[in-house]
Parts: C-alpha cells; sequence; structure tokens
C-alpha cells in the first residue's frame, strides 16, 4: 500500500526527517509515537501534499505510484485521506456541501455514478449516528464553532464517509476526552477493513488501548528508531520517551 | 487665495437652472440652500488635504462639470431592465437623472397615516414638518457633496411613519441615471416616529457612459423606532457616486445598515450616525473592487449617551488594480458609559496590484466602556485551501470557493428573501472568473 523510503525532509534550511523508511501493507494499522519535534506531523503533512516541506531525497510509493509528484487533491481522490492534527474552520462553505462533493469527486475517480442528493443524506445519516455527532453539524460551515472534540468527529465521519485506501490520523486523539476518544476510536475501528491501511501518528499512548495496532514505531530525531508490536507501546509508557533518545544517541 | 478667485464651475453653472429647484417658495430651505451655495462655492468639492478624503482624490468630478438634467424623456428608459431592480413586494419611488417618475413608481396601497412621497411634492405639501428634519442630521459645511446636494438638489424621497406603525412592505427608492454627463443630485428624508419600524432600500444604477450620482439621506429615528435600511450600488463603470447616510438615534432606537458597494468607477460612501442612551447600531458593509475601481467607505459612530451599542463589519474583495477605502471612526462621549462598541474591516487582496487603505479609529473619552476594533489585509489563507484540497477540491476551485464564501457572509445577512436573491446575483456576475456554485453555500 505505502513504501516510504529513506525520506529526508527540509523545512527552510533545517533537517526534520533523515531518511525514514516505512512499509504500510493493506489492512495493517501502524502507529508512529514519539516525542515533540521528533517529525510525526511533517510526516503526516508529506503524505498528504502540504507546501512548505523539501523533500531532499528518498521516495514515497504509494499504490505502486509516486505519491510526491501529486497534488494534495490528486492524493485524496486516490484514496490518501489526512484527518488533521487542528482541522481548518471554513467558514461560508457547508460541511455537507463538502463531504458530498469530496465522495463524488473520488466516485468520479474511480468510474463510478455520483451519489443524488437523498442517497447522500441517507448514507452521512448513519454514519452521523455511528460518530454520536449531532445531525445540525452537518448544516453548519466546515468545523465553524466547533469544539475541539467535535472537529475531531467531524474528521472521523469525514474518513467513514470518504473511505479512504490509506487513512492518516495526526494526533486525532489529541485533547479529547476519555468518553470522546472511545466514539473517535469505535468509528476508527469500524473503519477497518482488508483493503484499507491506518497510520496513526500519536504522541500518547492511551489511544492505543482503544485503537489497536499492528505495528508501533517510534520515531525520534526524523527516523524509525524501532518498531514492535504493540508491547512497545507500552514500554514506552513505562520508560517514557527519553528511554528511546538515549538508545538513539 | 483672492476673494473672488474661482474654486468650482459648478456654482456659476448651477445658478443657471435654479428656478426649476423644488420648493423654491419654501422660506426656510431657499436660506438653507442660499447658505450652502455660498458654502460650496467657497470650499468646492473635498480635496485630499482634508483628513476624510486624504485616501480619495475627486477633483474629476470637478472637471468633468457634470450637467443637472432639467428633465427627463420617459421614452429613453428600457422599462424592463428597471423593473429587474424593483423587488416584487415593495413600495416604489423610482427617481430617474435626479426626479420622480410616477408613472414607474409603485405606492398603491400605502396606509394614509404613512407618507412616502417625492421630495418636491413633500416640499409642497409638507414644508411645515420637513423644516424640522432637514439639515439636521447633517449640515452643509460637513463638506462639499453635502453644501452641493443642500444647494441643488432635484428630489427625492420623504419617508415618514407615525408612532407605533410597523410598515408591511420594504420601501425602495429607485435612483437611475440615463445619460452621459448628467449628475443625479437628491435628497431623502426618513423620519420614523416613536416604535415605528420600516424597511427601506436604496438602488442605483445607471448608463454605461461617465455621470455621477449623488444622495446625501438624514435619517431620524425617534425613541425605540427601528429602521433597516438597505443599499445596493450598481452604479456604471465609469460612473463617480457619492452616498451620504446620516442617522440620529433617540434612546433605544435601532438602526441596521446593509451596505453593498460593487459599482462605480470611484465610489464614496459617508455613514455617521449619533447614538443616544442605550440605541443600537449595526452596520454592516461589502465592496467589491475590479479593474481600477475605487471604492471608499467612511463610517463614523458617535456614542454620545450610556448604554448604546454598535456593530460594525465591513469586508472588501480586491482584485486587479481595485482599490478599497476603509476609515471608521467610533467616538464615546465622556457620559457614555457602559459604552458596548466592536469594529471589523477585513480585507481580501486578490492581486498583487490590489490595494486597501483602511484607518479604524476609536476616540474614548468615557472610562466604563467595551470597545474593541480588529483590522485584517491578506490573501487567501493558505491553510484553508490546503484542507480543501485535502478533501479532494483542486486548488483554484478551492480559492474560488473560500472568496466567494468570504464575501457571502455579508450577503446571508439580509432578511428580505426577494433583496438576498438579487445581491447573490451580483456576487456571482461580479466575480465570473470564480465559477461559483450555489450549493456551496
Amino acid at each position: 500500500m505505502l513504501s516510504i523510503e529513506n525520506l529526508h525532509v527540509n523545512v527552510g534550511d533545517k533537517p526534520i526527517l533523515k531518511g525514514l523508511n516505512l512499509q504500510i501493507k493493506a489492512g495493517e494499522v501502524h502507529a508512529i509515537m514519539g516525542p515533540n519535534g521528533a517529525g510525526k506531523s511533517t510526516l503526516s503533512h508529506v503524505l498528504s501534499g502540504k507546501s512548505g516541506y523539501t523533500v531532499t531525497a528518498g521516495n514515497v510509493t504509494y499504490q505502486g505510484e509516486n505519491l510526491l509528484d501529486l497534488e494534495p487533491d490528486e492524493r485524496a481522490r486516490k484514496g490518501v485521506f489526512l484527518a488533521f492534527q487542528y482541522p481548518v474552520e471554513i467558514p461560508g462553505v457547508s460541511n455537507i456541501y463538502l463531504m458530498k462533493a469530496a465522495l463524488n469527486a473520488i466516485r468520479k475517480h474511480k468510474g463510478l455514478p455520483e451519489v443524488d442528493a437523498m442517497d447522500f443524506l441517507t448514507l452521512v445519516k448513519d454514519k452521523v449516528k455511528l460518530l454520536e455527532m449531532d445531525e445540525k453539524f452537518l448544516y453548519r460551515s466546515v468545523n465553524e464553532g466547533f469544539s475541539g472534540g467535535e472537529k475531531k468527529r467531524n474528521e472521523i465521519l469525514q474518513a467513514a464517509i470518504l473511505e479512504p485506501s490509506l487513512c492518516i490520523l495526526d494526533e486525532t486523539d489529541s485533547g479529547l476526552d476519555i468518553d470522546a476518544l472511545k466514539v473517535v476510536a469505535a468509528g476508527v475501528n469500524s473503519l477497518r477493513a482488508e483493503d484499507r491501511s491506518f497510520l496513526m501518528i500519536t504522541h500518547y499512548q492511551r489511544l492505543l488501548d482503544y485503537i489497536k495496532p499492528d505495528i508501533v514505531h517510534v520515531l525520534a530525531d526524523g527516523k524509525i528508531v524501532k518498531s514492535g508490536g504493540p508491547e512497545l507501546a507500552l514500554e514506552l509508557e513505562a520508560k517514557g520517551y527519553r528511554w528511546v533518545e538515549e538508545q538513539v544517541a | 487665495m483672492s476673494a473672488d478667485q474661482i474654486i468650482s464651475q459648478y456654482p456659476a453653472e448651477y445658478a443657471k437652472f435654479a428656478d426649476a429647484l423644488p420648493g423654491q417658495s419654501v422660506a426656510w430651505l431657499r436660506l438653507l440652500r442660499q447658505d450652502a451655495a455660498q458654502q460650496f462655492s467657497a470650499h468646492g468639492f473635498p480635496s485630499l488635504r482634508e483628513e476624510a478624503w486624504r485616501y480619495t482624490n475627486v477633483s474629476a468630478i470637478e472637471k468633468k462639470l457634470f450637467s443637472p438634467a432639467t428633465s427627463t424623456e420617459i421614452g429613453a428608459i428600457d422599462i424592463d431592465s428597471l423593473n429587474q431592480h424593483l423587488l416584487a413586494d415593495a413600495w416604489s419611488v423610482v427617481l430617474v437623472d435626479g426626479h420622480f417618475s410616477a408613472s414607474l413608481s409603485m405606492l398603491d396601497g400605502v396606509p394614509d397615516s404613512v407618507t412616502v412621497m417625492n421630495m418636491a411634492n413633500a416640499l409642497e405639501q409638507k414644508a411645515e414638518l420637513l423644516e424640522s428634519y432637514f439639515s439636521q442630521a447633517v449640515a452643509a459645511k460637513e463638506h462639499g457633496f453635502v453644501a452641493f446636494n443642500t444647494a441643488w438638489f432635484s428630489d427625492g424621497l420623504f419617508l415618514h411613519v407615525p408612532a407605533k406603525q410597523v410598515l408591511t412592505r420594504p420601501i425602495q427608492i429607485l435612483h437611475v441615471v440615463t445619460q452621459a454627463g448628467f449628475m443625479a443630485n437628491t435628497r431623502d428624508i426618513i423620519v420614523l416616529e416613536e416604535s415605528a419600524e420600516a424597511k427601506v432600500l436604496e438602488t442605483f444604477v445607471g448608463c454605461e457612459e461617465a455621470y455621477c450620482s449623488a444622495a446625501v439621506m438624514e435619517v431620524s429615528l425617534a425613541q425605540n423606532a427601528d429602521l433597516t435600511l438597505y443599499k445596493l450600488q450598481m452604479e456604471g463603470e465609469k460612473a463617480y457616486h457619492f452616498g451620504g447616510t446620516y442617522v440620529k438615534q433617540a434612546r433605544d432606537s435601532r438602526f441596521t445598515h446593509h451596505n453593498f458597494a460593487f459599482g462605480g468607477l470611484l465610489a464614496r460612501n459617508d455613514i455617521h450616525t449619533d447614538l443616544n442612551q442605550a440605541a443600537e447600531c449595526d452596520l454592516n458593509g461589502l465592496y467589491l473592487g475590479v479593474k481600477r475601481q475605487h471604492i471608499d467607505n467612511h463610517t463614523r459612530i458617535n456614542h454620545l449617551q450610556p448604554h448604546a451599542i454598535s456593530h460594525e463589519l465591513y469586508k472588501g474583495v480586491l482584485n486587479q488594480r481595485a482599490k478599497g477605502v476603509f476609515q471608521g471612526r467610533v467616538l464615546v462621549a465622556e457620559q457614555a458609559q457602559k459604552t458596548d462598541s466592536m469594529m471589523n474591516n477585513r480585507n481580501l487582496l486578490l492581486s498583487d496590484d490590489a490595494e486597501v487603505d483602511t484607518k479604524p479609529q476609536l476616540e474614548i473619552y468615557a472610562d466604563d466602556v467595551k470597545c474593541a476594533h480588529g483590522v485584517t489585509v491578506g490573501q487567501l489563507d493558505e491553510q484553508s485551501i490546503f484542507y480543501l484540497q485535502s478533501r479532494c477540491v483542486d486548488k483554484q476551485t478551492a480559492r474560488n470557493m473560500l472568496t466567494f464564501a468570504f464575501a457571502n457572509e455579508m450577503v446571508e445577512k439580509i432578511k428580505l428573501a426577494d433583496l438576498h436573491d438579487q445581491v447573490l446575483e451580483q456576487l456571482l456576475i461580479r466575480f465570473p472568473q470564480v465559477g461559483i456554485q450555489h450549493n456551496w453555500l
């Protein structure tokens, strides 16, 4: 599904990612943990195509294609979804419109007919229930006036509707109380499928109590320094990030 | 400067038509006109040296010496194109080249207690009532446009709503200029007595050649009265526009203004309001500039007494070589404790050559007040563009959506459905490159 080889990324002149390697197979759930400043968000931004980052070396192949050659919207149409750490408010553009437009863009890309307004509403209302959201959020402007938890739920709602192949969750758990976290995790778990992969970026081990990863990676100083099973997250929890950083040093 | 130096050619030119001006038999008005003409002769149109005019050069109006239209052949007007600007469910006063057209206006069914008539007629029938309101909210010495207007206005609207009367339909004043080189110079007086309510729309349209349209409106709101005033300025591409709206608000009264400045080569709006105790004003504005348009909005809110509330939001979208000006002044008098005032001006510059000069000014002499102001001048937010792209929207469409959403916020505030659709239509026409889709909303 996704193959990252020797990825080096700069922000300005400053190297942030320094030779990152990662292989994600279809259906796998990978968690990337690491201290602040390790390059976690840079990784999610580079994969989704945000500007401001310079790839100085390495390759990223997604479904056999060079991902880095594609515009952000092309990546999205081809099934790469980023759940934002800080979802952006878009006053004046309705949430439900954006979701419908995005879904139809993806369907068009797959050669499928567009969904009509009625079918879309049925689909969306189902997913809204799953995420225990109020339907009124559908008709509001994108993220405008949403609380932090509502914004994160809205991101997962979009993932549930768009059914991406590669779902990148950028600190989706940060700032959520335990009830909200359970709802968001249930939403993510319902999306797990054989042909869908997840890359979860998180600072907190707590998320992994609710979404069980297949593989846990530790990112420090721009590289993956350790990979293992879910037990690695527990070890990290017990010993702290300093343990990893000491091993790197 | 010698005393006999001629500052403006207009007084000599307009003196020729003085006999045709309305209200020449009304003594108080004759005096006002004389005084204003002297004022104008001495100072002319405002110059860049005046603080309130330093960003807006109106010298072209002097050079062009626009002539007054003394009468208009109604036959020259495309009635169908006029009708598209009229609200379906409104009483209307149509002013063609500054003169009332009874045949184009619609005043059937206005309640007997309410006065809606053209100014020339009102000066014949209601001169005594008018005297209490004329030149009360603004005086000729304000600046050259007000002096000029007072001296030589040709017609306008007089609206008087008695106490507790709530108008069931909006009143629309449609200003049309049909010919090149004309100056339409009109004066409106709106009076709402205690607890009266009304909605008024001013619409400005005109031909594609150079002309000037200048309208001065004085509004008097008695205690607890409520006026919503809409202005839709869609002058022709080569037109000069001046619009002055001067409001006096008695205790507990409410004034809501929606100012859409879309047309004209050079357009200037003055909106001033005086707030007495617990009065409230809500000033909304949207200006869209393309090509070489220059659009200047100048607002002044005077908090004179305690507990008054003012909210102001002006938004501008400037493209190509257009220039916008926003000068917003809020004055809080010493006794105006518990004032609540919020002023915001947000500008979107879509090209490197577009420009905006924005100047919010707070002058606060009271010590227990809540006052805030904010100004932004910028391009589209890159974060927002990326977010939309990550949801499959291509970059150009993302830019278009954000531009449209920015402007549309002001359109969504319109409460008259018919007018809302008209203004939305204008937004769609004026940004054709945006490829707006209705379902973005």
